[in-house]
């Protein structure tokens, strides 16, 4: 089995770096030029103001991109929140309140 | 050459890259040439003011009159200017000038040739220059099909991908919002050996990365030198890989279906990489 793994050409070679190093880029460089539309900044201001009203975050804590991949598109929304115990009682307080409002 | 009604069948091919050095003036002069040898009436410009170098690939920089800019200047017609290829029937060539400011290309110069051309050919083939500049987006502003030269290298992948963004934004079927630009991925300098090692980004790499079409892989071949400095298009040689590996390329790009060839590895190239050079 040893033997035979050093007989077969790895995968793992500086090409998979490469690879990787490149999607990142080129995913962060599409957001920037090929593929943003107009009305992404204005979605992230109001996306962070709905998520304010019920936890506090930054600027820094939402990100929002947008990927496309043959004919659809992937809108990607990452809001890290603060500190888990607020996250429960936060979330919590959210669901009673959608409760009631059924 | 008789002049004919509109010819709306007429297309117009970009080859960029955005890296200098990948193979856009090679792929240029072999695509051109295969499209020609399969008898449809070609031209092949070339975009680089300043730094000519078709007329040498294409080995008719002897022949040189008058150039591009001379016939967006009204200082010559394009009967005067094109040079005729004389190995192969069809083959137009269309030189850019050594000399002039690149400013001298403008859009409606360059829509006014173009729209003289597309009477006389089937295909106009637009060789770019390298970078994003002015000259490379005046190449691939009138663009129908865009062939993407990329290495299998990491700054030639993110440059092409950049290309991929302009052609999306600011060609002329971008801007107007007609059918997009067509594109299609020609990797070259394609080492199997050390991609198959994983040293090399393979094939699939970097199409995943791309998203865009594969129309072709030319190998790295010492055959491309060879006839770069014999000033004959590696099409034309028809006993190396790369030769027929443009030759499948130019049959795919008029719609056959062909298998990819040398992507893996063979005895005989690796020996001819190890005593090629």
């Amino acid at each position: 089995m040893g033997l035979l793994s050093y007989f077969r050409p790895t995968p793992q070679g500086s090409a998979a770096v490469a690879k990787e190093r490149l999607q990142i880029i080129v995913a962060h460089e599409r957001s920037g030029h090929r593929y943003s539309p107009g009305w992404l900044p204005a979605l992230k201001r109001e996306l962070m103001d709905v998520v304010r009203k019920y936890v506090s975050i930054d600027q820094d804590h939402i990100k929002v991109h947008l990927d496309r991949k043959d004919n659809y598109e992937i809108l990607e929304l990452n809001i890290v929140l603060p500190e888990e115990s607020n996250i429960r009682k936060e979330a919590s307080s959210i669901r009673e309140e959608s409760s009631i409002r059924k | 050459m008789e002049l004919q009604e509109d010819n709306n069948l007429a297309r117009v091919i970009v080859v960029t890259s955005g890296k200098g050095g990948v193979g856009k003036t090679t792929t240029s002069a072999s695509f051109a040439t295969g499209l020609a040898q399969r008898g449809h009436k070609t031209v092949v410009i070339d975009f680089d003011v300043g730094l000519r170098n078709l007329d040498l690939i294409m080995g008719c920089e002897r022949r040189v009159v008058y150039d591009f800019v001379n016939v967006i200047n009204n200082e010559a017609n394009l009967n005067q200017t094109l040079i005729k290829d004389k190995r192969v029937e069809n083959l137009y060539i269309l030189p850019a000038s050594q000399t002039r400011d690149k400013d001298a290309v403008t859009r409606d110069g360059v829509d006014r040739v173009l729209k003289e051309l597309k009477q006389r050919f089937d295909y106009i083939i637009c060789d770019s220059p390298a970078g994003i500049e002015r000259g490379a987006l005046m190449a691939l502003y009138f663009a129908d099909d865009a062939l993407v030269v990329t290495n299998p290298e990491v700054s030639s992948v993110r440059d092409s991908d950049r290309i991929l963004g302009i052609l999306a934004s600011k060609s002329r079927r971008a801007e107007q919002g007609d059918e997009p630009v067509k594109e299609h991925l020609v990797i070259a300098r394609y080492a199997p050996l050390r991609a198959n090692r994983g040293d090399m980004l393979s094939v699939d790499d970097v199409i995943e990365i791309l998203g865009i079409p594969l129309l072709g892989v030319i190998p790295e071949s010492s055959s491309v030198l060879q006839s770069s400095n014999a000033g004959v298009p590696v099409i034309l040689e028809d006993n190396s890989d790369a030769g027929k590996a443009y030759g499948d390329l130019v049959d795919r790009f008029l719609g056959e279906e062909l298998p990819h060839r040398f992507l893996t590895v063979e005895k005989k190239g690796f020996l001819r990489r190890l005593f090629g050079n």
